[in-house]
């Protein structure tokens, strides 16, 4: 791609951001490994985590030599991750909520980025399987109370997941107003602590951990 | 509810019994299925089966030993090897 060098930068921050999302969402959602409310959906969600973590792995390839380095190596204020996935959730239906309005922002994200970045068409052939898990919770709890309050909850930060040009198709798909977001370079409280656990195991042994 | 998963391992291999899933529906099972048998590239296809959709036959009256209905009702291994130095064969065909 031809591009200037502030727009060559631009994509790859905007490939950053993509990549740190799919990291911190992957690593929220393994919090539930174990503890998820059916022993099948265990393994599915846990699964779907580790999808995420591979993504996240394949894009950061594409923006350095070493993956683990992007992955492990920044301050916490470095990462380009959306406020939504860095949101430590304790119940189920903020859980699937943020699964499911993540997946529907992550869709429209991937398919902007067709043109640019040929892994996208191969990421997205997970994602259709992600989708189909969070559209059937999204069927089944869409009508109950806990999960339209998750859905209300966590709105303005599944906006700030997309640029400014994407969100009033997120909004169409979900039905609801765009509404001021929760952008993109802000961080959450805990996610000094989210980075820290993450990281442990990278930072007593810099120089690769052998297993 | 209970599904019973099948399993075909490659094209035109026979469907085999691997396991179940507890799940609600068909669309559930599905989901959960894929993942506890599929996501390591071990399947081709999966049957689900509701367990209540499975016909159980498991007794057997058997009562005067009819032995010669069964298979280890009688030897065919010398017959066999008579049969192989007839042709002119002694390796067997697999």
């Amino acid at each position: 791609m031809a591009a200037s060098p502030t727009r060559q930068r631009r994509y790859e921050l905007e490939l950053l951001g993509l990549a740190d999302d799919e990291l911190i969402v992957g690593w929220r959602d393994s919090e539930w490994t174990g503890i998820a409310p059916m022993l099948e959906e265990d393994v599915a969600f846990s699964s779907i985590a580790q999808n995420e973590i591979g993504h996240a792995r394949a894009v950061y390839e594409l923006l350095g030599d070493d993956a683990d380095a992007l992955a492990f190596d920044r301050r916490p204020e470095e990462y380009r991750c959306a406020p939504l996935v860095q949101l430590h959730l304790l119940d189920w239906a903020h859980t699937i909520a943020r699964r499911w309005l993540y997946e529907v922002a992550d869709e429209i994200r991937i398919s902007a980025l067709r043109e640019t970045l040929p892994l996208a068409a191969k990421i997205d052939r997970e994602e259709q399987y992600h989708r189909m898990h969070a559209e059937m919770w999204h069927e089944r709890l869409r009508d109950t109370a806990p999960f339209r309050a998750a859905v209300e909850e966590l709105w303005p930060y599944a906006l700030g997941v997309l640029p400014a040009e994407q969100r009033n198709a997120l909004a169409a798909r979900i039905g609801r107003p765009v509404v001021d977001a929760v952008e993109r370079g802000e961080h959450v409280d805990g996610f000094t602590g989210l980075w820290e656990e993450m990281t442990t195991v990278r930072r007593s042994a810099p120089a690769g951990a052998q297993w | 509810m209970i599904w019973e998963v099948f399993r075909r391992g490659r094209a035109g291999a026979a469907f085999e019994h691997s396991g179940s899933v507890e799940a609600p529906d068909a669309e559930f099972a599905e989901a959960w299925a894929r993942e506890q048998y599929g996501r390591r590239g071990e399947s081709v296809a999966l049957w689900l089966v509701p367990r209540d959709a499975v016909h159980v036959v498991d007794d057997w009256a058997d009562e005067f030993d009819l032995k010669y209905r069964r298979v280890d009702g009688y030897s065919i291994k010398a017959r066999l090897k008579e049969a192989r130095s007839r042709v002119g064969s002694t390796e067997r065909r697999s």
